[in-house]
Protein backbone atom coordinates (compact mmCIF):
# COMPACT_ATOMS: atom_id res chain seq x y z
CA UNK A 1 0.00 0.00 0.00
CA UNK A 2 1.30 3.47 -0.76
CA UNK A 3 2.36 5.34 2.35
CA UNK A 4 0.69 8.50 3.48
CA UNK A 5 3.35 10.74 2.01
CA UNK A 6 2.96 9.01 -1.31
CA UNK A 7 -0.74 9.49 -1.20
CA UNK A 8 -0.41 13.25 -1.32
CA UNK A 9 -2.14 13.67 -4.59
CA UNK A 10 -1.45 16.64 -6.75
CA UNK A 11 -4.94 17.25 -7.92
CA UNK A 12 -5.93 20.22 -9.94
CA UNK A 13 -6.89 22.96 -7.52
CA UNK A 14 -10.16 24.77 -7.97
CA UNK A 15 -9.51 27.77 -10.17
CA UNK A 16 -9.83 30.96 -8.22
CA UNK A 17 -12.49 33.26 -9.52
CA UNK A 18 -10.23 36.22 -8.83
CA UNK A 19 -7.48 35.30 -11.25
CA UNK A 20 -10.07 34.39 -13.85
CA UNK A 21 -11.68 37.80 -13.60
CA UNK A 22 -8.33 39.55 -13.63
CA UNK A 23 -7.20 37.74 -16.77
CA UNK A 24 -9.78 39.47 -18.92
CA UNK A 25 -10.48 42.62 -16.89
CA UNK A 26 -6.88 43.83 -16.77
CA UNK A 27 -6.25 43.81 -20.54
CA UNK A 28 -9.68 45.34 -21.09
CA UNK A 29 -8.86 48.19 -18.71
CA UNK A 30 -5.58 48.84 -20.54
CA UNK A 31 -7.49 48.95 -23.83
CA UNK A 32 -10.07 51.42 -22.55
CA UNK A 33 -7.41 53.68 -21.04
CA UNK A 34 -5.48 53.60 -24.35
CA UNK A 35 -8.62 54.58 -26.29
CA UNK A 36 -9.33 57.46 -23.91
CA UNK A 37 -5.75 58.73 -24.16
CA UNK A 38 -5.91 58.41 -27.96
CA UNK A 39 -9.16 60.34 -28.07
CA UNK A 40 -7.85 63.02 -25.68
CA UNK A 41 -4.62 63.50 -27.63
CA UNK A 42 -6.43 63.83 -30.97
CA UNK A 43 -8.79 66.41 -29.47
CA UNK A 44 -6.11 68.28 -27.50
CA UNK A 45 -3.73 68.76 -30.43
CA UNK A 46 -6.54 69.05 -32.95
CA UNK A 47 -5.00 66.34 -35.15
CA UNK A 48 -6.61 66.36 -38.61
CA UNK A 49 -8.56 63.18 -39.42
CA UNK A 50 -6.42 62.47 -42.51
CA UNK A 51 -3.47 61.92 -40.19
CA UNK A 52 -4.95 60.25 -37.11
CA UNK A 53 -8.72 59.94 -36.77
CA UNK A 54 -10.27 59.71 -33.31
CA UNK A 55 -11.48 56.28 -32.16
CA UNK A 56 -15.07 57.48 -32.34
CA UNK A 57 -14.67 58.45 -35.99
CA UNK A 58 -13.12 55.05 -36.77
CA UNK A 59 -16.15 53.37 -35.24
CA UNK A 60 -18.52 55.61 -37.22
CA UNK A 61 -16.69 54.74 -40.43
CA UNK A 62 -16.77 51.07 -39.57
CA UNK A 63 -20.55 51.24 -39.27
CA UNK A 64 -21.05 53.47 -42.30
CA UNK A 65 -18.80 51.38 -44.57
CA UNK A 66 -19.85 48.05 -43.05
CA UNK A 67 -21.25 46.58 -46.26
CA UNK A 68 -18.04 47.26 -48.17
CA UNK A 69 -15.70 46.27 -45.38
CA UNK A 70 -17.62 43.13 -44.44
CA UNK A 71 -17.42 41.83 -48.01
CA UNK A 72 -13.69 42.46 -47.97
CA UNK A 73 -13.39 40.74 -44.63
CA UNK A 74 -15.09 37.66 -46.08
CA UNK A 75 -12.61 37.61 -48.94
CA UNK A 76 -9.64 37.85 -46.60
CA UNK A 77 -11.11 35.20 -44.30
CA UNK A 78 -11.63 32.86 -47.24
CA UNK A 79 -7.99 33.22 -48.26
CA UNK A 80 -6.78 32.90 -44.68
CA UNK A 81 -8.74 29.75 -43.90
CA UNK A 82 -7.97 28.22 -47.28
CA UNK A 83 -4.26 28.81 -46.74
CA UNK A 84 -4.36 27.63 -43.13
CA UNK A 85 -6.13 24.43 -44.12
CA UNK A 86 -3.65 23.77 -46.92
CA UNK A 87 -0.71 24.52 -44.63
CA UNK A 88 -1.95 22.05 -42.01
CA UNK A 89 -2.65 19.40 -44.64
CA UNK A 90 0.67 19.74 -46.47
CA UNK A 91 2.67 20.45 -43.32
CA UNK A 92 1.54 17.40 -41.36
CA UNK A 93 1.86 15.15 -44.41
CA UNK A 94 5.44 16.29 -44.94
CA UNK A 95 6.21 15.91 -41.23
CA UNK A 96 4.94 12.32 -41.27
CA UNK A 97 7.05 11.59 -44.34
CA UNK A 98 10.09 13.14 -42.66
CA UNK A 99 9.90 10.94 -39.58
CA UNK A 100 9.22 7.79 -41.57
CA UNK A 101 12.35 8.14 -43.61
CA UNK A 102 15.54 10.00 -42.87
CA UNK A 103 16.23 10.13 -46.61
CA UNK A 104 13.06 12.04 -47.34
CA UNK A 105 13.80 14.49 -44.57
CA UNK A 106 17.42 15.05 -45.58
CA UNK A 107 16.47 15.62 -49.20
CA UNK A 108 13.40 17.81 -48.66
CA UNK A 109 13.98 19.77 -45.45
CA UNK A 110 16.44 22.28 -46.99
CA UNK A 111 13.77 23.22 -49.52
CA UNK A 112 11.24 23.77 -46.79
CA UNK A 113 13.72 26.14 -45.20
CA UNK A 114 14.32 27.78 -48.57
CA UNK A 115 10.61 28.37 -48.96
CA UNK A 116 10.48 29.81 -45.47
CA UNK A 117 13.35 32.29 -45.87
CA UNK A 118 12.33 33.59 -49.29
CA UNK A 119 10.24 36.74 -48.76
CA UNK A 120 6.75 36.06 -50.02
CA UNK A 121 6.61 39.58 -51.49
CA UNK A 122 9.41 38.60 -53.83
CA UNK A 123 7.78 35.48 -55.24
CA UNK A 124 4.12 36.52 -55.09
CA UNK A 125 4.18 38.28 -58.50
CA UNK A 126 5.45 35.06 -60.09
CA UNK A 127 2.77 32.97 -58.45
CA UNK A 128 0.11 35.43 -59.51
CA UNK A 129 1.30 35.16 -63.10
CA UNK A 130 1.48 31.36 -63.00
CA UNK A 131 -1.80 30.67 -61.26
CA UNK A 132 -4.70 32.00 -63.32
CA UNK A 133 -7.35 31.99 -60.61
CA UNK A 134 -6.68 34.96 -58.30
CA UNK A 135 -8.10 33.24 -55.24
CA UNK A 136 -5.97 30.20 -55.81
CA UNK A 137 -2.89 32.35 -56.33
CA UNK A 138 -3.48 34.25 -53.09
CA UNK A 139 -4.08 31.01 -51.20
CA UNK A 140 -0.83 29.57 -52.57
CA UNK A 141 1.08 32.65 -51.38
CA UNK A 142 -0.46 32.59 -47.90
CA UNK A 143 0.08 28.82 -47.64
CA UNK A 144 3.78 29.25 -48.29
CA UNK A 145 3.95 31.75 -45.42
CA UNK A 146 1.96 29.56 -43.01
CA UNK A 147 3.51 26.22 -43.90
CA UNK A 148 6.86 26.14 -42.11
CA UNK A 149 5.81 26.25 -38.45
CA UNK A 150 3.54 23.27 -39.05
CA UNK A 151 6.30 21.24 -40.70
CA UNK A 152 8.95 22.19 -38.15
CA UNK A 153 6.80 21.77 -35.05
CA UNK A 154 5.11 18.55 -36.09
CA UNK A 155 8.41 16.98 -37.14
CA UNK A 156 9.99 17.99 -33.85
CA UNK A 157 6.99 16.65 -31.96
CA UNK A 158 6.94 13.31 -33.76
CA UNK A 159 10.61 12.93 -32.86
CA UNK A 160 10.21 14.06 -29.24
CA UNK A 161 9.32 10.69 -27.87
CA UNK A 162 10.37 9.71 -24.36
CA UNK A 163 13.26 7.26 -25.01
CA UNK A 164 12.11 4.98 -22.19
CA UNK A 165 8.65 4.74 -23.71
CA UNK A 166 10.21 4.07 -27.11
CA UNK A 167 12.20 1.20 -25.54
CA UNK A 168 9.04 -0.09 -23.92
CA UNK A 169 7.22 -0.15 -27.25
CA UNK A 170 10.19 -1.93 -28.82
CA UNK A 171 10.33 -4.53 -26.06
CA UNK A 172 6.63 -5.20 -26.56
CA UNK A 173 7.25 -5.69 -30.28
CA UNK A 174 4.93 -2.83 -31.22
CA UNK A 175 4.29 -2.48 -34.93
CA UNK A 176 5.21 0.68 -36.83
CA UNK A 177 1.53 1.60 -36.90
CA UNK A 178 1.06 1.09 -33.17
CA UNK A 179 4.14 3.18 -32.42
CA UNK A 180 2.86 5.92 -34.68
CA UNK A 181 -0.69 6.09 -33.39
CA UNK A 182 -0.15 5.30 -29.73
CA UNK A 183 3.21 6.92 -29.13
CA UNK A 184 4.38 9.38 -31.75
CA UNK A 185 1.13 11.20 -32.49
CA UNK A 186 0.14 11.80 -28.85
CA UNK A 187 3.71 12.90 -28.08
CA UNK A 188 3.59 15.31 -31.01
CA UNK A 189 0.23 16.84 -30.14
CA UNK A 190 1.49 19.68 -27.89
CA UNK A 191 4.06 20.69 -30.51
CA UNK A 192 1.49 20.48 -33.29
CA UNK A 193 -0.89 22.79 -31.46
CA UNK A 194 1.98 25.20 -30.81
CA UNK A 195 2.56 25.16 -34.57
CA UNK A 196 -1.13 25.83 -35.22
CA UNK A 197 -1.04 28.99 -33.11
CA UNK A 198 1.89 30.44 -35.02
CA UNK A 199 0.63 29.26 -38.37
CA UNK A 200 -2.89 30.64 -38.02
CA UNK A 201 -1.50 34.14 -37.48
CA UNK A 202 0.92 33.70 -40.37
CA UNK A 203 -1.90 32.60 -42.69
CA UNK A 204 -3.66 35.90 -42.04
CA UNK A 205 -0.47 37.89 -42.53
CA UNK A 206 0.25 35.90 -45.68
CA UNK A 207 -3.24 36.58 -47.01
CA UNK A 208 -2.94 40.33 -46.41
CA UNK A 209 0.56 40.55 -47.89
CA UNK A 210 -0.46 38.53 -50.94
CA UNK A 211 -3.45 40.81 -51.49
CA UNK A 212 -1.19 43.82 -51.27
CA UNK A 213 1.07 42.42 -53.94
CA UNK A 214 -1.77 41.25 -56.15
CA UNK A 215 -3.64 44.51 -55.76
CA UNK A 216 -6.80 42.88 -57.02
CA UNK A 217 -9.76 45.12 -57.62
CA UNK A 218 -13.45 44.59 -58.26
CA UNK A 219 -15.43 41.89 -56.52
CA UNK A 220 -12.58 39.85 -55.14
CA UNK A 221 -11.16 42.69 -53.08
CA UNK A 222 -9.99 41.83 -49.57
CA UNK A 223 -9.18 44.05 -46.61
CA UNK A 224 -5.66 44.77 -47.84
CA UNK A 225 -7.14 46.20 -51.02
CA UNK A 226 -9.40 48.45 -48.95
CA UNK A 227 -6.37 49.65 -47.00
CA UNK A 228 -4.49 50.40 -50.23
CA UNK A 229 -7.46 52.23 -51.73
CA UNK A 230 -8.13 54.16 -48.55
CA UNK A 231 -4.47 55.17 -48.49
CA UNK A 232 -4.57 56.42 -52.07
CA UNK A 233 -7.71 58.42 -51.49
CA UNK A 234 -6.52 59.65 -48.07
CA UNK A 235 -9.59 58.08 -46.45
CA UNK A 236 -7.67 57.45 -43.23
CA UNK A 237 -10.70 56.59 -41.04
CA UNK A 238 -11.59 53.73 -43.40
CA UNK A 239 -7.97 52.60 -43.39
CA UNK A 240 -8.11 52.40 -39.60
CA UNK A 241 -11.45 50.57 -39.73
CA UNK A 242 -10.03 47.95 -42.10
CA UNK A 243 -6.92 47.64 -39.98
CA UNK A 244 -9.12 47.15 -36.93
CA UNK A 245 -10.97 44.30 -38.67
CA UNK A 246 -7.72 42.56 -39.56
CA UNK A 247 -6.51 42.83 -35.96
CA UNK A 248 -9.77 41.48 -34.56
CA UNK A 249 -9.62 38.58 -37.02
CA UNK A 250 -6.09 37.79 -35.90
CA UNK A 251 -7.05 37.84 -32.23
CA UNK A 252 -10.10 35.65 -32.85
CA UNK A 253 -8.01 33.17 -34.82
CA UNK A 254 -5.49 32.97 -32.00
CA UNK A 255 -8.23 32.52 -29.42
CA UNK A 256 -9.75 29.75 -31.50
CA UNK A 257 -6.41 27.95 -31.61
CA UNK A 258 -5.97 28.33 -27.85
CA UNK A 259 -9.42 26.83 -27.30
CA UNK A 260 -8.70 23.96 -29.68
CA UNK A 261 -5.46 23.21 -27.90
CA UNK A 262 -7.16 23.34 -24.52
CA UNK A 263 -9.80 20.94 -25.78
CA UNK A 264 -7.22 18.47 -27.03
CA UNK A 265 -4.56 18.70 -24.32
CA UNK A 266 -6.43 20.14 -21.36
CA UNK A 267 -6.69 16.91 -19.44
CA UNK A 268 -3.02 16.05 -19.39
CA UNK A 269 -0.49 18.51 -20.76
CA UNK A 270 1.44 20.84 -18.42
CA UNK A 271 0.85 23.85 -20.65
CA UNK A 272 -2.91 23.58 -20.34
CA UNK A 273 -3.25 22.52 -16.75
CA UNK A 274 -4.15 25.20 -14.24
CA UNK A 275 -1.10 26.28 -12.22
CA UNK A 276 -0.93 24.95 -8.68
CA UNK A 277 -1.27 27.51 -5.95
CA UNK B 1 17.24 -18.40 -17.09
CA UNK B 2 19.68 -15.96 -18.63
CA UNK B 3 23.33 -16.63 -19.34
CA UNK B 4 25.71 -13.86 -20.25
CA UNK B 5 28.80 -15.39 -21.79
CA UNK B 6 31.91 -13.18 -21.88
CA UNK B 7 29.99 -10.26 -23.29
CA UNK B 8 31.86 -7.14 -24.43
CA UNK B 9 30.38 -3.84 -25.38
CA UNK B 10 32.40 -1.20 -27.15
CA UNK B 11 30.49 1.90 -28.18
CA UNK B 12 31.06 3.57 -31.53
CA UNK B 13 33.14 6.32 -29.89
CA UNK B 14 35.57 3.70 -28.57
CA UNK B 15 34.31 3.62 -24.99
CA UNK B 16 34.62 0.12 -23.60
CA UNK B 17 31.48 -0.18 -21.49
CA UNK B 18 31.78 -3.87 -20.68
CA UNK B 19 34.71 -6.24 -20.71
CA UNK B 20 34.23 -10.01 -20.78
CA UNK B 21 31.26 -10.13 -18.44
CA UNK B 22 30.03 -13.55 -17.33
CA UNK B 23 26.78 -13.78 -15.45
CA UNK B 24 24.10 -16.35 -14.85
CA UNK B 25 20.67 -15.56 -13.56
CA UNK B 26 18.55 -18.44 -12.30
CA UNK B 27 14.78 -18.54 -11.94
CA UNK B 28 13.54 -17.14 -8.65
CA UNK B 29 16.66 -15.09 -7.92
CA UNK B 30 16.80 -11.45 -6.98
CA UNK B 31 20.11 -10.31 -8.42
CA UNK B 32 21.39 -6.79 -7.90
CA UNK B 33 24.01 -5.18 -10.08
CA UNK B 34 25.88 -2.77 -7.82
CA UNK B 35 28.65 -0.44 -8.86
CA UNK B 36 29.89 3.12 -9.31
CA UNK B 37 28.54 5.16 -12.18
CA UNK B 38 30.14 4.26 -15.47
CA UNK B 39 30.64 0.60 -14.55
CA UNK B 40 28.27 -0.50 -17.32
CA UNK B 41 25.55 -1.89 -15.07
CA UNK B 42 22.80 -0.18 -17.05
CA UNK B 43 24.45 -1.30 -20.28
CA UNK B 44 24.47 -4.88 -19.03
CA UNK B 45 20.81 -4.64 -18.05
CA UNK B 46 19.83 -3.23 -21.43
CA UNK B 47 21.77 -6.05 -23.03
CA UNK B 48 19.79 -8.58 -21.03
CA UNK B 49 16.65 -6.70 -22.12
CA UNK B 50 17.73 -7.19 -25.73
CA UNK B 51 17.73 -3.42 -26.27
CA UNK B 52 21.41 -3.35 -27.19
CA UNK B 53 23.60 -6.03 -28.70
CA UNK B 54 26.94 -7.16 -27.31
CA UNK B 55 29.96 -6.32 -29.45
CA UNK B 56 31.41 -9.74 -28.66
CA UNK B 57 30.28 -12.77 -26.68
CA UNK B 58 26.69 -13.85 -26.46
CA UNK B 59 23.59 -14.01 -24.34
CA UNK B 60 21.41 -17.05 -23.91
CA UNK B 61 17.78 -17.01 -22.90
CA UNK B 62 16.74 -20.41 -21.64
CA UNK B 63 19.68 -21.94 -23.57
CA UNK B 64 18.44 -20.37 -26.78
CA UNK B 65 19.00 -17.14 -28.63
CA UNK B 66 16.88 -14.14 -27.90
CA UNK B 67 14.50 -14.91 -30.75
CA UNK B 68 12.58 -16.99 -28.24
CA UNK B 69 11.70 -13.95 -26.11
CA UNK B 70 8.04 -13.13 -26.26
CA UNK B 71 6.84 -16.67 -26.77
CA UNK B 72 4.11 -17.69 -24.35
CA UNK B 73 5.56 -17.92 -20.85
CA UNK B 74 8.92 -16.56 -21.94
CA UNK B 75 8.73 -12.82 -21.60
CA UNK B 76 10.89 -10.22 -19.94
CA UNK B 77 9.94 -6.70 -18.95
CA UNK B 78 11.81 -3.62 -17.85
CA UNK B 79 11.17 -0.87 -15.34
CA UNK B 80 13.10 2.28 -16.16
CA UNK B 81 14.83 4.98 -14.11
CA UNK B 82 11.78 7.17 -14.34
CA UNK B 83 8.23 5.93 -14.52
CA UNK B 84 8.02 6.46 -18.33
CA UNK B 85 4.25 6.67 -18.29
CA UNK B 86 2.24 8.10 -21.15
CA UNK B 87 1.16 11.49 -19.75
CA UNK B 88 -1.88 11.59 -22.05
CA UNK B 89 -3.30 8.29 -20.81
CA UNK B 90 -5.00 7.43 -17.54
CA UNK B 91 -3.46 4.91 -15.15
CA UNK B 92 -5.76 2.17 -16.44
CA UNK B 93 -4.63 2.63 -20.03
CA UNK B 94 -0.99 3.00 -19.05
CA UNK B 95 -0.97 -0.33 -17.24
CA UNK B 96 -2.89 -2.01 -20.05
CA UNK B 97 -0.42 -0.86 -22.70
CA UNK B 98 1.61 -4.10 -23.01
CA UNK B 99 -1.62 -6.07 -23.37
CA UNK B 100 -3.01 -3.60 -25.92
CA UNK B 101 0.17 -3.85 -27.96
CA UNK B 102 -0.18 -7.62 -27.89
CA UNK B 103 -3.81 -7.36 -29.08
CA UNK B 104 -5.24 -9.06 -26.03
CA UNK B 105 -8.96 -9.28 -25.45
CA UNK B 106 -10.13 -6.08 -23.73
CA UNK B 107 -12.23 -7.76 -21.05
CA UNK B 108 -9.48 -10.15 -20.07
CA UNK B 109 -7.00 -7.25 -20.12
CA UNK B 110 -9.07 -5.13 -17.78
CA UNK B 111 -9.26 -7.82 -15.12
CA UNK B 112 -5.50 -8.34 -15.35
CA UNK B 113 -4.96 -4.59 -15.02
CA UNK B 114 -7.13 -4.59 -11.90
CA UNK B 115 -5.04 -7.45 -10.45
CA UNK B 116 -1.76 -5.69 -11.23
CA UNK B 117 -2.96 -2.42 -9.67
CA UNK B 118 -4.08 -4.30 -6.58
CA UNK B 119 -0.60 -5.85 -6.28
CA UNK B 120 1.05 -2.42 -6.10
CA UNK B 121 -1.70 -1.02 -3.88
CA UNK B 122 -3.19 1.39 -6.37
CA UNK B 123 -6.74 0.09 -6.62
CA UNK B 124 -9.04 3.06 -7.10
CA UNK B 125 -6.53 5.17 -9.03
CA UNK B 126 -7.49 3.78 -12.47
CA UNK B 127 -8.85 7.06 -13.77
CA UNK B 128 -6.06 9.33 -12.60
CA UNK B 129 -3.64 10.92 -15.00
CA UNK B 130 0.05 10.37 -14.20
CA UNK B 131 0.56 14.04 -13.33
CA UNK B 132 -2.00 13.73 -10.56
CA UNK B 133 0.16 11.12 -8.81
CA UNK B 134 3.28 11.54 -6.69
CA UNK B 135 6.64 10.21 -7.90
CA UNK B 136 6.36 7.08 -5.78
CA UNK B 137 2.89 6.31 -7.04
CA UNK B 138 3.96 6.86 -10.64
CA UNK B 139 6.68 4.27 -10.05
CA UNK B 140 4.05 1.90 -8.67
CA UNK B 141 2.04 2.34 -11.87
CA UNK B 142 5.19 1.55 -13.83
CA UNK B 143 5.70 -1.64 -11.81
CA UNK B 144 2.05 -2.61 -12.28
CA UNK B 145 2.51 -2.16 -16.03
CA UNK B 146 5.51 -4.48 -15.97
CA UNK B 147 3.69 -7.14 -13.94
CA UNK B 148 0.55 -7.15 -16.05
CA UNK B 149 2.07 -9.60 -18.53
CA UNK B 150 3.20 -12.09 -15.84
CA UNK B 151 6.87 -11.81 -16.81
CA UNK B 152 9.47 -14.49 -16.25
CA UNK B 153 12.15 -11.88 -15.82
CA UNK B 154 11.77 -8.39 -14.39
CA UNK B 155 14.59 -5.97 -15.15
CA UNK B 156 14.78 -2.80 -13.07
CA UNK B 157 17.15 0.04 -13.90
CA UNK B 158 17.60 2.14 -10.72
CA UNK B 159 13.84 2.39 -10.48
CA UNK B 160 13.71 4.26 -7.17
CA UNK B 161 16.82 6.39 -7.67
CA UNK B 162 14.90 9.62 -8.07
CA UNK B 163 12.70 9.16 -4.99
CA UNK B 164 13.25 10.35 -1.45
CA UNK B 165 14.64 7.83 1.02
CA UNK B 166 11.41 7.22 2.93
CA UNK B 167 9.43 6.49 -0.22
CA UNK B 168 12.29 4.40 -1.54
CA UNK B 169 12.43 2.20 1.57
CA UNK B 170 8.68 1.76 1.42
CA UNK B 171 8.82 0.70 -2.23
CA UNK B 172 11.79 -1.59 -1.59
CA UNK B 173 9.85 -3.37 1.14
CA UNK B 174 6.79 -3.72 -1.08
CA UNK B 175 8.89 -4.91 -4.01
CA UNK B 176 10.60 -7.67 -2.05
CA UNK B 177 7.19 -8.86 -0.80
CA UNK B 178 5.89 -8.88 -4.33
CA UNK B 179 8.93 -10.85 -5.50
CA UNK B 180 8.36 -13.39 -2.74
CA UNK B 181 4.63 -13.68 -3.29
CA UNK B 182 4.70 -13.87 -7.11
CA UNK B 183 7.92 -15.96 -7.37
CA UNK B 184 9.46 -13.40 -9.69
CA UNK B 185 12.96 -13.34 -11.09
CA UNK B 186 14.46 -9.86 -10.82
CA UNK B 187 17.63 -8.19 -12.01
CA UNK B 188 17.93 -4.87 -10.23
CA UNK B 189 20.45 -2.09 -10.91
CA UNK B 190 21.35 0.28 -8.11
CA UNK B 191 24.23 2.26 -6.65
CA UNK B 192 22.82 2.07 -3.15
CA UNK B 193 24.56 -0.50 -0.95
CA UNK B 194 21.66 -0.61 1.51
CA UNK B 195 19.12 -1.20 -1.20
CA UNK B 196 21.28 -4.00 -2.58
CA UNK B 197 21.64 -5.77 0.77
CA UNK B 198 18.00 -5.40 1.68
CA UNK B 199 16.62 -6.71 -1.60
CA UNK B 200 18.99 -9.24 -3.05
CA UNK B 201 19.61 -12.90 -2.86
CA UNK B 202 22.84 -12.17 -4.69
CA UNK B 203 24.77 -8.94 -5.29
CA UNK B 204 27.02 -8.61 -8.31
CA UNK B 205 29.61 -5.92 -7.65
CA UNK B 206 30.89 -4.23 -10.79
CA UNK B 207 33.90 -2.01 -11.41
CA UNK B 208 34.37 0.75 -13.94
CA UNK B 209 36.69 1.52 -16.83
CA UNK B 210 36.31 -0.99 -18.28
CA UNK B 211 33.01 -2.24 -16.86
CA UNK B 212 33.49 -5.72 -15.41
CA UNK B 213 32.23 -8.02 -12.70
CA UNK B 214 34.42 -7.75 -9.61
CA UNK B 215 32.75 -10.10 -7.16
CA UNK B 216 29.51 -11.80 -6.32
CA UNK B 217 28.16 -11.74 -2.79
CA UNK B 218 25.32 -13.98 -1.63
CA UNK B 219 23.01 -12.34 0.89
CA UNK B 220 22.17 -15.18 3.18
CA UNK B 221 19.01 -13.96 4.87
CA UNK B 222 15.73 -15.83 4.67
CA UNK B 223 12.60 -14.43 3.11
CA UNK B 224 10.18 -12.84 3.59
CA UNK B 225 12.33 -9.98 4.87
CA UNK B 226 10.93 -7.07 6.79
CA UNK B 227 12.21 -3.63 7.71
CA UNK B 228 13.63 -5.16 10.88
CA UNK B 229 16.40 -6.70 8.73
CA UNK B 230 17.77 -3.20 8.08
CA UNK B 231 18.91 -2.78 11.69
CA UNK B 232 20.51 -6.16 12.27
CA UNK B 233 24.24 -6.82 12.72
CA UNK B 234 24.11 -9.11 9.73
CA UNK B 235 22.82 -6.27 7.57
CA UNK B 236 25.62 -4.01 8.75
CA UNK B 237 28.20 -6.73 8.08
CA UNK B 238 26.97 -7.18 4.51
CA UNK B 239 26.92 -3.45 3.96
CA UNK B 240 30.51 -3.24 5.20
CA UNK B 241 31.62 -6.07 2.92
CA UNK B 242 29.96 -4.49 -0.10
CA UNK B 243 31.32 -1.04 0.62
CA UNK B 244 34.83 -2.52 0.83
CA UNK B 245 34.20 -4.20 -2.50
CA UNK B 246 33.11 -0.88 -3.96
CA UNK B 247 36.20 0.87 -2.60
CA UNK B 248 38.26 -1.81 -4.30
CA UNK B 249 36.22 -1.26 -7.46
CA UNK B 250 37.02 2.44 -7.45
CA UNK B 251 40.69 1.84 -6.68
CA UNK B 252 41.26 -0.80 -9.34
CA UNK B 253 39.97 1.20 -12.27
CA UNK B 254 41.28 4.41 -13.76
CA UNK B 255 38.81 6.78 -12.17
CA UNK B 256 38.13 10.39 -12.71
CA UNK B 257 35.91 10.76 -9.68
Amino acid sequence: MPSRGERERRDRPVKKKNTNFLSWAAPLAVGIVALIVWHALVKAFDVPKYIVPSPGLVLETLIADWGLLFNSLLVTLKITFGAFFMAVLIGTTLAFLFVQSRWVEVSLFPYAVLLQVTPIVAIAPLIIIWVKNTYAALIVCATIVALFPIIANTTLGLRSVNPGLADLFRMNKASRWQTLTQLRIPSAAPYFFGGLRISSGLALIGAVVAEFVAGTGGTGAGLAYQILQAGFSINIPRLFAALFLITVTGVLLFTLMVLLSKLALGSWHESEVAPET
Amino acid sequence: MVEVLSADKVYANGTRALNAVDLRIFPGEFVTLLGPSGCGKSTLLKMIANLIEPTAGRLLWWRHGYDRVGEPGKNLVMVFQDATLMPWARVQKNVRLPLDLGHLDKKDSNSRVADALALVGLTGFEDHYPRQLSGGMQMRVSIARSLVTDPNLLLMDEPFGALDEITRNRLDADLIQLWWKKKLTVVFVTHSIYEAVFLSTRVVVMAARPGRVLREVKIDEPHPRSDAFRVTQKFAAYAKELSECLAEASASGVTDL
